[in-house]
C-alpha cells in the first residue's frame, strides 16, 4: 500500500493550470449586501422598473430565509456582507461595440484558457458568450445566429433588447422563493447568457458560455435562461475556471430551461472552478440551481462533468410536465484534495408516459467527499412513467468518501422505477491485468476511469468530450487505486 | 403540530407518569431522564428528515393514557391457541397490554444458566443494562419508552449455550379505548457462541386506536448466532412503534425478519452496530398494506469494523391508498475495509392511489468495499404474466404465482423450517383472503 500512498500524494498535489490572475483594471462595488447594492446593480444595467422590483422582492424574501444545512458538506458559514456583488472590467467610454474593441488583455485571458474569441480562430460551429466576473464581454457569431432567428446574447443585453421574452420567462422555472441561493441570485444576479430558439428552428451551431471569475472577494451570480420554442433544438455548453486564491469565493448561479412542445435542449457543463488546495484552503463554493421544464414531447438532457470547486452543491433537474416528455441526467463528479460535492438531480414526473434516465458516476480521490443526492418523483397522473437510475461510485485512496442519497416517491401504480447503485475501487487485479499487457499503471487507471465514465462522455458534444476526457486524465495524474 | 396539542399531551403525560412510577422503583432515574428528554424534544414532526414521510399525527392527536393494568382476567388459553406459531413447540412469554401474564406464559426447561423471563422480575439485576444500546438515540419515542415501559422480555443466553427451543414473545393488546398506550421493553443478551431463535408477535384483540411502543435491545457477543422473527399483525386501527438496537460482536450472526401486516401506522426503527470484524447481519422484511395503512421501516447499519457483511432485503405490496416507506442507510466507517453491504427495496403497487417513498442510502468512508443498493417500484410485470398465460395459466393464477414469488423471496430467508412454513402460509392466505387478487 505504501507505494500507492506515495502516488496518491503526488496526485493530490497535481496543479490547477487555470489559476492565473488577469491584471486588469476593474470597477467593483465595495463588499456588502443591502438594497442599495441591488439598486446599484439594476441602475448600472439600466434595467426596467419591474426587474428592479422583482430583485427587491427576492432580496426581502432572502432575508427571511435560513442557510440550508441538509447537504452532506462542511464549510464555515458564508458571510454575505464580505462579498462584493459587482465587479466588471473597466470600460472606456460607452464600452466595446464589437469584439474587436474588447480590451486585448481580456481576449488574451480567454486565449490562455483555450477559448479564443476571435471568430476566425474558433472552430467553426461554436458560438461563445464570454462572461468575466459580473459582465459579459462579448458574444461571437451573433450575426450568423441572428440569420437563423436565434437570439444568443448576454442577459443584460436581453433585458434591453428583448424585455418581453425575459419578463415572460424569468423566474418561471426557478422562482426566487425556490431556495436560499436562488433568492440571493434573483436579488443580485449580474449577467449570464440568454438563448431563444424560434419555432421549428434547429440552432445552426453549438452555443457556449465561458465563465471566468477573476477579481478577488467577489461572488459570481449569473443567470442563464434558455427558451426553446415548439419543435426547436439547441445544444448549449458551459465552461468555468477561476484563479487560485486562499479565500473562498461564492458562485451562486441560476439556470432556467424552458422546452416547449416537441423541442429539445441539451445542456452540457464542464465545471472546473479552482478546487482549493489539499488542506481545503481556498476554492470556489459552487451553489447552483439548475432546472428545466418540459412541455409535451419535449426533451431536456443535462450532462455535467464536475471536476472543480471546493464545494459543489448542484442538482440539475427536470420537471416533466408535458405528456411523453423526456428528462436525462448524465454526470461525472470528481472530488480530489479536500473537495466536497453534493450533486445529483430531480426528475419530477407529472405528465403521462414521461421518461427519465439518470446516470451518475462519482469518483472520489484524496480526501474528497462525493455524494449523489437525487429525487425521482412520480405524481398521481403520471401513468406509465418510467425511470432508470444508476449511480456508481469509484474510490481511489482510503481517505475519501462516496455517498448515495436517493429519494424515490411514487404515487402511480403503472410507474416503473428502477434504481441501482454500486461502490467499488479500482481493483489490483484490474491494474495487474493491464500491466501484464504492457500498460503503465497510470495509463491503466486512466483507462479504467474513462471506461467507468464512458456512458457520460458519450453524451457530451464531441469537442467537449475530448476536453473532458483530458481533464479527467490530468486530474487523476499519479493516482493508483 | 400546533402548540395546543403539546400542552394537552404534556398534561396527559404528566398524569400518566405519576402512575407509572409505581412500577419498578429502581427504574425511576431512567424514567425521569426519559421524561426529561421527551419534554425537550416533543413528538417528531414531518419537518425532521427521519420522519419526513411518516406523520405521527394519528398517534399525537389521540389522548395519551397508559394501561396500568392488563386485561388478563378477560382472556383464556383458547385465545392463545389461535395465534400464529401457537402450534409449534415454543416457550411463550405473554404480555398483555405491556404487562406480563404468568398464567398464560409457558417456560419449559431451558438449559441451566439460560434466562427466559419477564424484565420486571429482574429489574434489580439488570437495571444498568437497560438503555445501554438505545440511550444515545435521539428518537423521542425511545425517551417516551424509557419513561413509561411496564415490562417486556429478558432473555439471557450464557456463553456456549443455546435456547433449547424458540422463545415466542406474544404481545397482546386488549385496548378498548382510543389512546390507550402500552410501552414494552425487551432485553436480549447472547454471550459468546450462544445460539437461539426468538419470535416476536404483536397482536390486538380490540379495535381501538391504541398504541404500542416497543424498544428492544439485543447484544450479540463474539460468535453468537441469533434469528429473530417479528410479526406485527395488529388491528388496522392501531399504532405500532418499534425500535431495535443491536450491537454485534466478532463473527456474530444476526438475522432479523420483519413482517408488517397490520396497524394503521407502523414504524420500525432498526439500528445495527457492526462493532467487530467478521459479522454477518441480515435485515429482511415484508410489508403488505391496504386501506389507509402506512408501513415504515427505517434502518441504519453502521459498519464500524472490517470484513463484515450486511444484507437488507425489503419487499412491499401496496393496495388501496396505503403507503410504504423505506429508509435504509448503510454507513461504512473509514476502518471498515472489505465491507460487503447490499440493500434492496422492491415495491409492488397494486392500486392507483398507493404511494411509495424509498430512500436507500449509502455513506461510505472506506475504499476497499463492495456496496450496492437497488430499489424498484412498479406493478406486476406484464411480460411475465403474458409468459405464464402463454403456458396455459389464467390471469389470476399467473398473478398469484408472481405474487407468491415476490413474497417468497423474503419468507424463504427464514432459517427455522417450521416457522418459515407457517409464515409462508400466513402471508399467502392473507393475500388470498384479504387482498383482492383479481
Amino acid at each position: 500500500m505504501s507505494a500507492n500512498t506515495d502516488t496518491i500524494d503526488e496526485f493530490v498535489s497535481s496543479e490547477y493550470k487555470y489559476g492565473f490572475i488577469t491584471d486588469i483594471e476593474s470597477e467593483s462595488l465595495d463588499p456588502g449586501l443591502n438594497e442599495d447594492v441591488i439598486k446599484f446593480i439594476s441602475a448600472k444595467k439600466n434595467e426596467p422598473e419591474w426587474l428592479l422590483n422583482w430583485r427587491l422582492k427576492a432580496f426581502r424574501h432572502f432575508e427571511k430565509m435560513e442557510n440550508p444545512e441538509w447537504a452532506h458538506v462542511n464549510y464555515p458559514p458564508v458571510n454575505f456582507q464580505e462579498i462584493s456583488y459587482y465587479s466588471a472590467p473597466k470600460k472606456k467610454g460607452d464600452g466595446p461595440k464589437s469584439l474587436d474593441e474588447v480590451d486585448p488583455k481580456l481576449l488574451e485571458t480567454y486565449e490562455k484558457l483555450g477559448v479564443p474569441l476571435h471568430e476566425r480562430a474558433r472552430l467553426a460551429g461554436v458560438a461563445v458568450d464570454a462572461v468575466f466576473d459580473s459582465e459579459s464581454i462579448g458574444t461571437t457569431f451573433k450575426e450568423d445566429l441572428a440569420k437563423a432567428g436565434v437570439i444568443f446574447c448576454s442577459m443584460s443585453e436581453a433585458v434591453q433588447e428583448h424585455p418581453e421574452l425575459v419578463k415572460k420567462y424569468l423566474g418561471t422555472v426557478v422562482p426566487y422563493t425556490d431556495n436560499y441561493y436562488s433568492a440571493l441570485n434573483s436579488a443580485v444576479f449580474s449577467d449570464g447568457s440568454f438563448v431563444y430558439i424560434p419555432k421549428g428552428t434547429r440552432c445552426p451551431m453549438e452555443l457556449s458560455t465561458y465563465f471566468r471569475i477573476n477579481a478577488a472577494n467577489t461572488g459570481q451570480f449569473e443567470r442563464t435562461l434558455i427558451i426553446a420554442e415548439e419543435s426547436s433544438h439547441v445544444s448549449y455548453l458551459e465552461g468555468c475556471t477561476a484563479p487560485m486564491r486562499d479565500e473562498n469565493q461564492l458562485h451562486a448561479a441560476v439556470v432556467e430551461l424552458v422546452a416547449l412542445d416537441n423541442s429539445e435542449i441539451k445542456y452540457s457543463t464542464v465545471q472546473n472552478w479552482y478546487p482549493g488546495d489539499e488542506e481545503g484552503r481556498g476554492g470556489i463554493y459552487n451553489f447552483v440551481t439548475k432546472r428545466g421544464i418540459c412541455k409535451r414531447n419535449a426533451k431536456i438532457s443535462w450532462t455535467q462533468v464536475e471536476t472543480g470547486s471546493a464545494i459543489t452543491w448542484k442538482y440539475p433537474s427536470v420537471i416533466l410536465q408535458g405528456d411523453n416528455s423526456i428528462g436525462e441526467f448524465y454526470s461525472i463528479a470528481l472530488t480530489n484534495k479536500a473537495q466536497q460535492a453534493d450533486t445529483g438531480t430531480k426528475m419530477v414526473h407529472i405528465g403521462k408516459n414521461t421518461r427519465s434516465t439518470i446516470i451518475s458516476k462519482g469518483i472520489s480521490a484524496g480526501k474528497g467527499q462525493n455524494s449523489y443526492r437525487g429525487l425521482v418523483q412520480v405524481g398521481k397522473k403520471a401513468s406509465k412513467a418510467r425511470n432508470f437510475s444508476q449511480c456508481d461510485s469509484l474510490l481511489i485512496g482510503d481517505k475519501c468518501g462516496a455517498h448515495t442519497f436517493p429519494y424515490i416517491e411514487a404515487k402511480n401504480s403503472t410507474a416503473r422505477i428502477e434504481h441501482e447503485a454500486t461502490t467499488s475501487k479500482i481493483g489490483e487485479d484490474q491494474i495487474f491485468y493491464c500491466n501484464q499487457r504492457g500498460l503503465e499503471t497510470q495509463d491503466a487507471v486512466n483507462m479504467i476511469v474513462n471506461g467507468f465514465c464512458k456512458e457520460v462522455f458519450r453524451e457530451l458534444p464531441m469537442e467537449f468530450a475530448v476536453e473532458a476526457q483530458k481533464l479527467l486524465d490530468v486530474s487523476l495524474e499519479g493516482s493508483v487505486g | 403540530m400546533s402548540s395546543t396539542t403539546v400542552i394537552e399531551l404534556a398534561n396527559d403525560i404528566t398524569n400518566a407518569f405519576a402512575e407509572i412510577t409505581r412500577i419498578g422503583p429502581s427504574m425511576l432515574p431512567l424514567r425521569q431522564a426519559g421524561l426529561d428528554r421527551f419534554k425537550r424534544s416533543g413528538f417528531p414532526t414531518t419537518n425532521e428528515e427521519d420522519w419526513r414521510f411518516t406523520s405521527l399525527k394519528p398517534f399525537t392527536e389521540i389522548p395519551f393514557e397508559i394501561m396500568t393494568d392488563s386485561g388478563e382476567q378477560l382472556l383464556d388459553q383458547a385465545i392463545l391457541d389461535e395465534i400464529a406459531f401457537s402450534q409449534h413447540d415454543t416457550d411463550n412469554l405473554v404480555f398483555i397490554d405491556g404487562h406480563f401474564s404468568d398464567q398464560l406464559s409457558q417456560i419449559s426447561d431451558q438449559p441451566e444458566g439460560v434466562t427466559v423471563s419477564n424484565l420486571a422480575s429482574a429489574f434489580d439485576i439488570i437495571d444498568n443494562k437497560i438503555g445501554l444500546l438505545s440511550g444515545k438515540d435521539e428518537n423521542p419515542l425511545i425517551a417516551l419508552n424509557d419513561a413509561f415501559f411496564t415490562d417486556g422480555a429478558w432473555i439471557h443466553i450464557p456463553a456456549n449455550h443455546s435456547l433449547s427451543k424458540p422463545v415466542h414473545l406474544v404481545f397482546l393488546s386488549t385496548a378498548k379505548k382510543d389512546g390507550q398506550a402500552s410501552h414494552s421493553r425487551n432485553l436480549i443478551i447472547a454471550e459468546s457462541n450462544a445460539k437461539g431463535t426468538i419470535i416476536e408477535s404483536h397482536i390486538s384483540l380490540g379495535h381501538a386506536a391504541a398504541s404500542t411502543n416497543v424498544v428492544t435491545e439485543s447484544q450479540l457477543e463474539d460468535g453468537s448466532n441469533l434469528e429473530h422473527i417479528k410479526l406485527q399483525d395488529q388491528s388496522p386501527q392501531s399504532i405500532h412503534l418499534a425500535s431495535l438496537h443491536s450491537n454485534l460482536g466478532k463473527e456474530a450472526r444476526y438475522a432479523f425478519h420483519s413482517f408488517a401486516l397490520g396497524a394503521q401506522l407502523s414504524r420500525n426503527n432498526l439500528r445495527m452496530n457492526l462493532a467487530k470484524p467478521g459479522i454477518d447481519c441480515m435485515l429482511n422484511g415484508l410489508y403488505m398494506t391496504r386501506g389507509s395503512q402506512l408501513a415504515d421501516h427505517h434502518m441504519i447499519v453502521n459498519h464500524a469494523a472490517p470484513h463484515c457483511d450486511s444484507h437488507e432485503y425489503f419487499n412491499g405490496i401496496l393496495y388501496d391508498q396505503s403507503r410504504g416507506v423505506f429508509h435504509g442507510r448503510i454507513l461504512v466507517q473509514p476502518e471498515a475495509q472489505k465491507t460487503d453491504a447490499k440493500q434492496t427495496n422492491k415495491n409492488l403497487i397494486l392500486s392507483e392511489e398507493a404511494t411509495v417513498n424509498t430512500k436507500p442510502q449509502l455513506e461510505i468512508y472506506a475504499d476497499d468495499v463492495k456496496c450496492t443498493h437497488g430499489a424498484t417500484i412498479g406493478e406486476l410485470d406484464k411480460d411475465a404474466i403474458f409468459y405464464l398465460r402463454a403456458r396455459g395459466l389464467d390471469t389470476k393464477a399467473a398473478q398469484q404465482m408472481l405474487m407468491h414469488g415476490f413474497t417468497g423471496e423474503i419468507v424463504d430467508r427464514i432459517q427455522h423450517n417450521a416457522i418459515r412454513e407457517e409464515l409462508n402460509e400466513l402471508v399467502w392466505s392473507r393475500l388470498e383472503n384479504e387482498h383482492n387478487l383479481n
